[in-house]
Formats: structure tokens, C-alpha cells, sequence
């Protein structure tokens, strides 16, 4: 397959990891947000306002906000599951996220997709995914089509680890090899295939499985959002530049449980291992440290930023809790295009 | 009017689509060599390994791939080289191409089409001669198109490419050499419209693809023996043209849905639903199936034999309806 004419838009420079401040603070305003998004989810759930299952994001934001912050508007992305963090990182708006967890009418998807299914055109998000693995076609799809148009977008394949039990995924990253399609497979191990421990369902090194393919790979500490950050913008230029995919293995750890009702874990994983992630490798706290400690914020912007975030949430979900539900009739339209 | 085969009628619509709409790609196994029956043989040469693209033996991968390319702005077209492979296929037809215009709340659109063929033809045994259009045609937000001649095999392949949404056109294998009138140029079928393809006054039939041959030959048949059949291709099975059959019933009164795949859960079990829902008090019989025993296809060609419905079966269920 030989590559069409590029007629895309022209390449954002690539990044350093030397970031501007401007920037940094951009990265942890992102990465707060799902947080305190993901509280509020947890809360309403508790308070018995949220209907069906969320499955929460919080401690891999680092990942998501690393990722998406190397992306442009019109790139692709496809989530998962536990996709509320890809969405906000890629640009959704906080009211109409929590409408469609809510399955009220000015929800993304009109409240039919709900919290596992989250679409948005305009920010090039092809949606979150139930089926486990189920994405890696649509952005694998999504790449040859920028490939195939001669555009210079790329698409991004966010899964969990518990995704590499699926052979789709192989399957996929075979054909994307061999037609060095810009796509980024990022793996997102948070050591448990919900309930269970990756290394009992995993033979082998994760790695190795895409350098079979030829695949570039890299495995990285996904608590470092500068890290992720610094890695996807090489990662994201090379496959605009037409280098082909890469798989991006990042290590990190789900705070809560594999749904918001996972409330004793203790059968499944130490409190002890729980604790010692969530003391010494919470991503959003390593980079607060970090931002203070290279001067680059002080407690007291660190704290006002918080507050225009909480802010932000309370309106947002303050506007879904009192949005309408679909029209009834509502139920069968949009079956067919 | 140019006389083709159902196989080339079927290669010519997806050169004009290919012509037409720069966006149109097909995807599939050996497609950039014609594949295993030749219908796509000729379209590489014509418009290059890009755009006619070999896949590997990867059928749920492909079909993943063809729904993402959908999504960002291709109008892919993909074969599944036997319907007995779609199985391998089907979270991605089902969970996603179905699916995802519905739970975008109408963002996404998936301008796919899944070329498929199907059907008994040649004892292939049970994994390459199945029919297997009832399980696409119960998932919302697919639709699921059968040919029963060459003209329709183009008119609807081109329909099924123009159309926003995922459409399974399925091809039987045992019509591919069979020859009639193809008109050139834009020829489109729509989709979900069925036609009647002989008018008569005693009984209606209501057979797809293959069957519709040996439907015909069997009311020829019978108006020889004084007995008038009208006979409907539904050509769409999703969405399926109720009216047309519902017209046809309340004129004749009798119905009997003749179809390829096993009898059970079939297609011809929502046909006589539908039909009695809105035609009940004007059936003078009970609406009758001819259709495969619930088996799978045997490899033998004394078995297979037996297995296909033919000629011989519909005539003895029109005696049996009418009573004659």
C-alpha cells in the first residue's frame, strides 16, 4: 500500500519534555478534573442518583491527560469501559457527560449510550466501548481511513490490560503493521482484569506481544504525566509522519474497584497494596508535588484551580440532575441513519 | 438490455460504485485477486491495490476495521467470503456496526456494506453452505438484502453501497452462473421494497434468493394444471415490505414462504406473523413453510439433495393449501 498525498492540516510542533508552564498547568487542570468528575460520579452512584454501573477512572489520569494533551481536536480516539477519563481528556464538556450518565436528553448520545458508551463527533471520539478489546478495529478502522484520505490525523486505542486476552487486538495491530497505519495502541495496565490479577491471565511480556508485530513499543510509568506526555507527542509524530503504529505500555493502578459497587476488594487485592499506590503513586498528587517543587504553582494557585474545577462539577451536575429524560417516542429513532 | 451473470452484474455494480464515489474501498480475503468465485476479479487492475485491498484471514478484525474506516469517512465495502464466516464476524457486525449510530444518539453513521455469499451449491458440507440471514435480520440497525437475479444483484448492491447505514448483502453461491437482462448504467434497487415477480389469483409465495427459481418453475408448473400462483421476492428482508405480501395475500387468501435455511426461526416465521396480524381474516388456509429440515448441511450430495428444498416440495404444499 503506498501513502496518498498528505492534504491534512500541518503538524503541531513536536514537544520536549522541557514544557512551558502554560502547558504543565494545563496538564493538571485535565488530570483534576477527571478526578473530581469521577468523585462526583462516585457520589451520585452512593446517593442512589445514577443509574446502571460507572466503572472509575481515578488513578490513571495521568494516562488519559498525557495521551489526549499530544493529540489535536480532529485526531481519533476509542475508550473503553472506563472511559469517562478519555472522553474529558479529549475535550467533552463536563455538563454533557454527566446528562448522558444520567441518560437525560442533552446527554452526548441523547442518555442511549450511558456511561460505557460515551460519543463525541466533534472531539473525534469514536466512542467508549463495552466489549473488551471491542475498539481496536474502529481506531485501527479510523487510522486507515486518515491513511487512505491522505490526512495527517492518527487515531489512539485506549484499552485495558485485560484486553490482551482478546485476539482482535492482535489481529489488528498484524494489519496496522503491515500498512504502517498511524495508530497508537495504548495499553493501560491497571493490574487487574477486573477482579483478577493480570500476571495469572498473562503469559509472557506485554511488550513482547506487539514487537512481534514489529510494533515500536514502549513500557512506562503511566503515574508520570509528563512521562506519557513527552512519550505520545514522539509517538504521535511518528505516526503522522507516517512511521506507523506503536503500542504504548503504561503502568498504573485503578484507585477504586472494577465498578463503583466493587466496594470490598480486599478478597481480590491487599488494602496494603491499595495504600502504598494511592500514597506514593497518585498521579495527580506526584504532579502537584512536582509543580511546587519546580516553582512552577504554588499552594495557593494549586488550591484555586481546585476550586474553579469543583465549581465547574457542581454547575455540571447541578444541569444534568435537572435536564429532562428522552421523550419516550425517543426509543426507537436513530436505529437506522 | 446486455445479458450477464449473476456473478458479473454483481462485479459491474461495484465498479460503478467504485467509479462513481472515490471513497468506496472493498476489504477482504484475496479480493485484490478476484477472491475464490471471481467477483471482484479485475477491480485491482482497475483501481489499484489501495483501493482493493487483501486482507488476512481475519474476518472480525476486518469487519472492525471496515466499521472504523466507516466512522471516519470511507464507504468500505467488505467480503465475508462464506456466511459460515460471519460467525467469526459477528461482535463487531452486532455490538458495534448495529449499534453505534444508536447508543451516539444519532452522531456516527457506519456506510458499511458486507458482501457475503451463501447457500447450498456444490456439497461444501456444513461450514462452507449455510443461510444464515434470520440472525442478521433480528439485530436493529442492520439491514440484511438477498438477490434472487442478476438485474436486483446489481440495482441492490449499488443501493446497499450508497446507503448510510451497515447493510448485509447477501449472495447465494448457486446463482453466480445464472444469466438474465442487467440494465447498464444507474440502475438503482431500493432497499426494502419486494416485488411480485409473477402475478396469480390461488395462492401467494413468497420465496428468496435461489428458491425464487424453483418457486417459479413450480407455479409454471402448476398453471398447467389450471392452478394460479402469485409469486413475491421480498428482495429486503430488513427492513421487510410487508404491504406488498399483505396485498398479495388479501387478494389470494393463502400463503406458503419458501426458503433455503432450516424451517425453524427462520425468516418465513416473521413473514406468516406479520401476515396474519394484518391478513388474518382473509386466510382460507394455514400459512405453510418449505423450507430445510432443523440440521446442519450435510456434505453427502445424496443428503444435500434432500436437504434443499426444490420443485417437487413447493408444488406438494400448494396441493396440500388448496386442497387439489
Amino acid at each position: 500500500m503506498t501513502q496518498s498525498k498528505k492534504t491534512g492540516r500541518k503538524q503541531q510542533s513536536p514537544g520536549s519534555s522541557a514544557l512551558d508552564r502554560e502547558r504543565l498547568l494545563r496538564l493538571y487542570r485535565q488530570m483534576l478534573k477527571i478526578r473530581l468528575f469521577e468523585e462526583q460520579v462516585n457520589q451520585l452512584y452512593l446517593g442512589a442518583k445514577m443509574p446502571g454501573l460507572a466503572h472509575l477512572y481515578i488513578g490513571q489520569e495521568a494516562v488519559a491527560v498525557g495521551v489526549c494533551e499530544a493529540l489535536r481536536r480532529d485526531d481519533y480516539i476509542t475508550s473503553t469501559h472506563r472511559g469517562h477519563g478519555h472522553c474529558l481528556a479529549k475535550g467533552a464538556s463536563l455538563d454533557k457527560m454527566f446528562a448522558e450518565l444520567l441518560g437525560k436528553a442533552p446527554g452526548y448520545c441523547r442518555g442511549k449510550g450511558g456511561s460505557m458508551h460515551i460519543a463525541d463527533q466533534d472531539t473525534g471520539n469514536l466512542g467508549a466501548n463495552a466489549i473488551v478489546g471491542g475498539s481496536a478495529g474502529i481506531a485501527t478502522g479510523a487510522a486507515m481511513s486518515a491513511k487512505m484520505r491522505g490526512s495527517d490525523q492518527v487515531a489512539v486505542c485506549f484499552f485495558g490490560e485485560g484486553a490482551l486476552g482478546q485476539g482482535l487486538l492482535y489481529e489488528e495491530m498484524n494489519m496496522a503493521s503491515l500498512w504502517k497505519l498511524p495508530v497508537i495502541y495504548v495499553c493501560e495496565n491497571n493490574q487487574y482484569n477486573e477482579y483478577t490479577s493480570y500476571r495469572e491471565t498473562t503469559a509472557g511480556e506485554v511488550a513482547a506481544r506487539a514487537e512481534a508485530f514489529g510494533i515500536h513499543t514502549e513500557t512506562i510509568d503511566g503515574q508520570d504525566v509528563q512521562l506519557v506526555h513527552a512519550k505520545s507527542l514522539t509517538l504521535v509524530e511518528r505516526a503522522r509522519r507516517g512511521k506507523g503504529p506503536a503500542f504504548l505500555h503504561c503502568n498504573t493502578y485503578r484507585f477504586h474497584g472494577h465498578h463503583v459497587g466493587d466496594v470490598d476488594r480486599t478478597y481480590y487485592r491487599a488494602k496494603k497494596e491499595e495504600e502504598e499506590w494511592k500514597s506514593k503513586r497518585d498521579p495527580v498528587k506526584l504532579f502537584a508535588e512536582w509543580l511546587q517543587k519546580s516553582e512552577m504553582a504554588d499552594g495557593k494557585l494549586l488550591d484555586q484551580i481546585e476550586n474553579e474545577i469543583a465549581t465547574r462539577i457542581k454547575e455540571a451536575v447541578n444541569f444534568a440532575l435537572n435536564a429532562p429524560y428522552p421523550e419516550l417516542d425517543e426509543v426507537g429513532q436513530d436505529v437506522y441513519a | 438490455m446486455p445479458e450477464q451473470t449473476y456473478l458479473e452484474a454483481i462485479r459491474g455494480g461495484l465498479h460503478e460504485e467504485m467509479s462513481h464515489d472515490p471513497s468506496v474501498y472493498l476489504f477482504g480475503e484475496d479480493v485484490a485477486l478476484g477472491g475464490p468465485f471471481g467477483v471482484t476479479a479485475g477491480l485491482a487492475e482497475a483501481f489499484g491495490k489501495n483501493r482493493v485491498v487483501n486482507t488476512p484471514i481475519s474476518e472480525g478484525t476486518v469487519m472492525g476495521l471496515a466499521i472504523g474506516a466507516a466512522t471516519a469517512g470511507l464507504r468500505p465495502v467488505v467480503e465475508i467470503m462464506f456466511i459460515d464466516f460471519i460467525t467469526l464476524a459477528m461482535d463487531q457486525l452486532v455490538n458495534h456496526a448495529a449499534k453505534l449510530h444508536y447508543m451516539s444518539g444519532g452522531q456516527l453513521k457506519i456506510p458499511l456494506t458486507v458482501r457475503v455469499q451463501c447457500g447450498i451449491s456444490g456439497t461444501m458440507g456444513a461450514h462452507h453452505s449455510q443461510s444464515l440471514e434470520s440472525w442478521l435480520a433480528h439485530v436493529p440497525g442492520l439491514k440484511v438484502v438477498m438477490a434472487s437475479n442478476p438485474a436486483d444483484a446489481k440495482g441492490l448492491l449499488k443501493a446497499a453501497i450508497r446507503d448510510d447505514n451497515p447493510v448485509v448483502f447477501i449472495e447465494h453461491r448457486g446463482l453466480y452462473w445464472t444469466r438474465g437482462q442487467v440494465p447498464e448504467g444507474e440502475y438503482l434497487v431500493p432497499i426494502g421494497k419486494a416485488v411480485v415477480a409473477r402475478e396469480g389469483e390461488d395462492l401467494t409465495i413468497v420465496a428468496t434468493a435461489k428458491m425464487l427459481a424453483a418457486t417459479l418453475e413450480a407455479a409454471e408448473e402448476l398453471s398447467s394444471n389450471g392452478i394460479s400462483v402469485e409469486v413475491i421476492d421480498p428482495r429486503t428482508l430488513s427492513p421487510l415490505d410487508v404491504e406488498t405480501i399483505v396485498s398479495s395475500v388479501k387478494k389470494t387468501s393463502r400463503l406458503i414462504i419458501v426458503h433455503e435455511a432450516v424451517e425453524k426461526d427462520g425468516i418465513g416465521a416473521e413473514i406468516a406473523t406479520q401476515v396474519q396480524q394484518e391478513a388474518f381474516y382473509y386466510l382460507d388456509s394455514p400459512i405453510a413453510r418449505v423450507a430445510a429440515p432443523f440440521a446442519p448441511v450435510p456434505a453427502s450430495p445424496a443428503l444435500e439433495k434432500c436437504f434443499v428444498p426444490g420443485k417437487t416440495e413447493i408444488i406438494r404444499a400448494v396441493r396440500r393449501a388448496l386442497n387439489r
